[in-house]
């Protein structure tokens, strides 16, 4: 007395998945064929057509600071990598300045020190709390833009401020500085492999062989040996020198540029230091107590157990803190910093070519965005504690 | 060391009672001049503050602050008709019926808002750069969050219409200023300030919540279409900037949908809507993973189908682990909406930007730019806030 | 102890109960691995049948096939005259005949007791609200702990919550139970709460596929002992000609091991 009637294919759980993805695929394919049709009827009737070949005209516009070459005659695509470049110098150097004060910040917020901490949480709070975009206009608007005349520029040593932007010392490059770049590489490895070989040998034998001290000390006895060899250091310095118009010398840096620097530095270093203030209260207590117990002083423990285990805490929201400031830095645009998003809206007013300039900005930031994914992974695997 | 004695005609360790002021010394002690590293610590950043403040004060006490109080109702309310205005009390009015019988009824957290944004109304209404007019309904505003505060406490069986009511809550306002066809309509490329900023916000918050919540569904999904379809919306719109996805609905939008105009304002809120969404949606995909599969095994044993599992079972349990996150992205949207002043639209930061190119106004940003970041600091603060304590409260009922 | 559900055991001899379970060349891999092979059962109404078996044996999976928490490739399954295949009606009708007590309870913690015991029966078996509340607070009292209605299951000891588990899948006035190693979790002063419900569950007649380590349980109430081992049924009998007498080699490689 069995039911044996056979099964409706709707009830049928395992033709239920294909119907439904085959529906699915239906009606998303008739959604974008849709969109896909108004794009062509709409271009047809504006008269462009879908090509990339519009990135070989000329610019025709200038851009106010670039790091490689760039004059108003150059094809549309080398202005595209001009403010390509732009993002990345504001980002490297929001990067790297972010980490630095947003530790300091989050190793400020543990701190049993009742002023520091609350200090510490006052600025996060504030800073964090407030958009971005706020913060990029108080220091532009606010700050950089009321400095007074190249001509009465305020100056800090040789560091000068005026309306126009900052006029820093900055490096040079010189000829020998590709003999330079090789012979640190060289360093670099070298005291690596002494420092572990060091640390090796103090771990077999039990002397003391100071692997960190002796590894330092490689690198600059042998960096100044190389100093009196070529005669000068590896990158020249140049100090700006007011020339009655402008600053000769050292680099100036315009006022759209430090303001999204220093903004989106100190914003995204709220979150870096809850960040990495997370990293450290994640790794357990006992851990900690372990070490003191086995006799380690505090600053050892730090650097060999806890520390450790901290970084594999921080590291996976610390990379996409990473991609957001460089997400972020596109804001540029609304202080006329030109990164590859504000030339890109320039190249799609000039050409009306919206949907391919538009693709290639976002391919860039996609690059970006896999590139950090493939590394955090790459890391996570590398770095997972191994279990049971 | 000084307590122990060592003959025993006295107690071996003296319990002094601490009086307030040794308990101050003992505090300054240990937090602050533990020992001299800590000393130089304390007074080389005391030295900062005191410089720093005092730096802020005189600016706070020597500056004209014309910039910021002859545009209150631009920078609140955009260029919404004057004659209309009274559209937005209303709905005002509501909110604080609302909240004050939400505070009666529910107490905890919610006492802290209602007294934050009656704190708020009184100072703006002290202000002598508010109109009569003005002063009048915000002071009725604060008199009927503190009426209704008592009525949330002693009538019964409020807090489902509430919960309601709220959910209804952007809609209705949106539906006043609206008018449909009762009223005449106010544009919305009229709107702006703050009360932009808030429709953007409440708009996009509301709207990226399901779509959110389907694209983590159908991002867990075993149908592989429907899988990588989510991954690959999700992935593509999380790589990109929310500049990017404001331009593309800005520039594209009216080209993929041919004919069809939608005004600007609209056209951001579906950026952002589409933008939050996909952030949300790995929020709750966080909490979907945290589920045990022994829930799902459970209701499917009982009988339950996908659907009423989902309802009943697992999505109670995945968004209570994630509520933290996702008020943290509703946050981060409030925060966002500035980003319209890069597009022209005149939201709250996007008004200041106009106000400031005022010839009138020059040299004045700071003015300006601290008032509206300092607003913009309270309501991200509050909401914080909230959630850290929502989060504290989520560890009830485990032994 | 009144029947409530199933057969009056003292009255209908074994033999002329109807079959309510009935596996024929079941069959399962997961991968290359064959979890499951042509495993045949029979299981009488009122029947309480204890699967024992070393871990990796499949005995969880074949229990879990039952209620289709399991798929399986070959074979076929009959639960209450309701074969169990791709027919979504159908195995919704079988997970309703039969309740199944997990290892871990799985009781849903968002929910207090009562709610977790009737929600269920409120929107599977489509009772009122009041109807499916009574029932649950019977049943609580029924496994002992009517006091905690209102309780959320953090804050109850593992032994009680697995109690709520029986009784959230009685809720269903199921024909079958299934046990999947219901006290494995349990610390040692609570598996005793937890066999005493079982006891009186089989006593009233229930049909019980229990799946344990619980030796003295299996003896005293087992009606049937089935012995699995690498994915097949090695031995089956009564609980004295297996745990006394055991035929096979792997039977008694494994008792003992146990005992």
């Amino acid at each position: 007395m069995k039911k044996t009637t056979s099964t409706p294919l709707w009830r049928n759980r395992k033709i239920i998945p294909i119907i439904s993805q085959i529906i699915f695929v239906i009606i998303v394919g008739i959604v974008i064929s849709f969109m896909i049709r108004n794009v062509i009827s709409g271009l047809e009737q504006i008269g462009l057509t879908l090509g990339l070949d519009y990135l070989n005209l000329k610019a025709s516009f200038p851009i106010a600071e670039s790091i490689i070459s760039y004059t108003p005659d150059d094809p549309y695509k080398r202005a595209l990598l001009v403010g390509l470049l732009n993002t990345f110098k504001v980002s490297i150097f929001g990067i790297i300045l972010a980490s630095i004060i947003g530790v300091i910040v989050g190793i400020a917020r543990l701190s049993n020190n009742w002023l520091v901490s609350k200090v510490a949480t006052v600025y996060v709070e504030v800073f964090r709390n407030t958009p971005l975009l706020v913060q990029i206009f108080i220091w532009n608007f606010a700050v950089f833009l009321p400095m007074p005349k190249i001509q009465e520029a305020l100056s800090m040593g040789p560091f000068y401020f005026s309306n126009r932007g900052a006029s820093i010392p900055w490096f040079t490059l010189q000829d020998n500085t590709i003999i330079w770049m090789i012979v640190l590489i060289i360093l670099v490895v070298g005291s690596v492999f002494l420092f572990k070989k060091l640390t090796k040998i103090s771990f077999e034998s039990g002397k003391s062989t100071y692997p960190l001290i002796s590894s330092i000390g490689f690198i600059i006895v042998t960096a100044i040996i190389t100093y009196f060899i070529l005669g000068n250091g590896p990158l020249g310095f140049s100090i700006p020198v007011f020339n009655g118009n402008s600053f000769d010398g050292g680099t100036s840096l315009s006022i759209g540029f430090m303001s999204v620097l220093v903004a989106l530095t100190i914003y995204t270093s709220t979150f870096i230091s809850e960040i990495v203030r997370a990293g450290i209260m994640g790794v357990p207590k006992g851990q900690t107590e372990a070490a003191k117990a086995l006799g380690f002083k505090s600053h050892t423990a730090l650097r060999l157990i806890i520390f450790p285990q901290a970084i594999r805490i921080i590291i996976p929201p610390l990379t996409s803190q990473y991609l957001n400031l460089i997400k972020n830095s596109s804001l540029a645009m609304a202080v006329a910093y030109q990164d590859i998003v504000g030339i890109g809206n320039t190249i799609i007013n000039q050409t009306g070519h919206t949907l391919e300039t538009l693709l290639i900005v976002i391919s860039v930031y996609l690059l970006f965005s896999l590139t950090t994914s493939l590394l955090m992974n790459l890391f996570n695997k590398k770095f997972q504690l191994v279990e049971r | 060391m000084d307590n122990i004695q060592l003959n025993n005609t006295e107690p071996v360790m003296e319990t002094k009672k601490l009086n307030s002021q040794r308990k101050l010394q003992l505090w300054l002690k240990n937090n602050l001049f533990k020992d001299w590293k800590n000393a130089i610590l304390t007074i080389i950043t005391l030295m900062f503050t005191i410089y720093f403040l005092t730096k802020v004060g005189k600016f706070l006490l020597t500056s004209e602050w014309g910039v910021v109080t002859d545009n209150l109702r631009l920078l609140f309310v955009g260029q919404f008709p004057m004659e209309e205005i009274w559209r937005l009390w209303v709905a005002l009015l509501l909110l604080s019926v609302l909240l004050g019988t939400t505070w009666g009824a529910w107490r905890g957290i919610i006492g802290h808002v209602a007294i934050s944004l009656s704190a708020l109304f009184i100072v703006f209404g002290i202000l002598p750069y508010t109109e009569v007019e003005s002063k009048i309904y915000l002071f009725a505003n604060v008199a009927v969050i503190i009426l209704f505060y008592f009525v949330g406490k002693y009538v019964p069986k409020v807090k489902v219409p509430m919960l309601v009511l709220w959910i209804l809550f952007i809609p209705i306002t949106l539906s006043i200023i609206n008018g449909f066809g009762v009223l005449e309509p106010v544009k919305t490329n009229i709107w702006g300030g703050f009360l932009l900023t808030l429709v953007i916000a409440s708009v996009a918050i509301l709207c990226s919540f399901p779509l959110g919540l389907l694209l983590a569904v159908g991002r867990r999904s075993k149908l592989p279409l429907i899988k990588y379809f989510c991954i690959l919306y999700i992935e593509l719109i999380r790589g990109m900037p929310l500049i990017m996805v404001l331009f593309i609905a800005q520039l594209l939008l009216p080209m993929f949908l041919g004919g069809i105009q939608l005004d600007n304002v609209v056209r951001a809120m579906i950026a952002f809507t589409l933008f939050s969404a996909a952030y949300l949606a790995e929020n709750i995909r966080g909490g979907l993973q945290s589920v045990p599969r022994g829930q799902f095994e459970a209701a499917q044993a009982l009988g339950l189908n996908n659907f009423k599992l989902m309802v009943f079972v697992v999505l109670p349990q995945a968004l209570k682990a994630v509520i933290p996150a996702m008020v943290g992205q509703f946050i981060s949207v409030f925060k966002d909406t500035s980003l319209v002043a890069v597009i022209g639209l005149a939201d709250f930061l996007g008004m200041g930007k106009k106000i400031a190119a005022n010839p009138a106004y020059l040299g004045k940003y700071m003015e300006l730019y601290i008032v509206i970041a300092l607003m913009y600091f309270i309501f991200c603060f509050l909401m914080s806030h909230v959630s850290k304590h929502i989060e504290k409260s989520l560890g009830v009922g485990t032994r | 102890m009144e029947s409530v559900f199933g057969v009056d055991k003292l009255t209908t001899p074994l033999n002329e109960r109807e079959d309510i379970i009935q596996v024929k060349k079941l069959n399962k891999w997961y991968g290359d691995h064959h979890v499951l092979k042509d495993v045949d059962l029979t299981v009488k109404q009122g029947e309480v049948i204890v699967i024992l078996g070393p871990s990796g044996s499949g005995k969880s999976t074949f229990i879990r096939t039952i209620n289709a928490l399991e798929e399986f490739q070959k074979g076929e399954i009959v639960v209450d005259n309701i074969a169990l295949t791709d027919d979504l009606k159908n195995i919704e009708e079988i997970r309703k005949e039969t309740g199944m007590v997990f290892q871990s309870f799985n009781l849903f913690p968002h929910m207090t007791i009562l709610k977790n015991i009737s929600l269920a029966p409120i929107w599977v078996r489509k009772w009122k609200k009041a109807k499916a509340e009574q029932i649950a607070k019977e049943l609580l009292e029924r496994v002992g702990i009517p006091e905690q209605a209102n309780k959320y299951p953090g804050q109850l000891s593992g032994g009680q919550q697995q109690r709520v588990a029986i009784a959230r899948a009685l809720a269903m006035q199921p024909k079958i139970m299934l046990f999947d190693e219901p006290t494995s979790a349990l610390d040692p002063e609570m598996v005793k709460e937890v066999l005493d419900v079982m006891k009186t569950l089989a006593e009233s007649g229930m049909t019980m596929l229990v799946v344990t380590h619980e030796m003295g349980f299996a003896r005293q109430v087992a009606d049937r002992i089935i012995l699995f081992d690498k994915g097949e049924i090695v031995e089956m009998g009564k609980p004295e000609e297996i745990f006394d007498n055991p035929k096979h080699e792997r039977t008694k490689a494994f008792l003992s091991q146990i005992l």
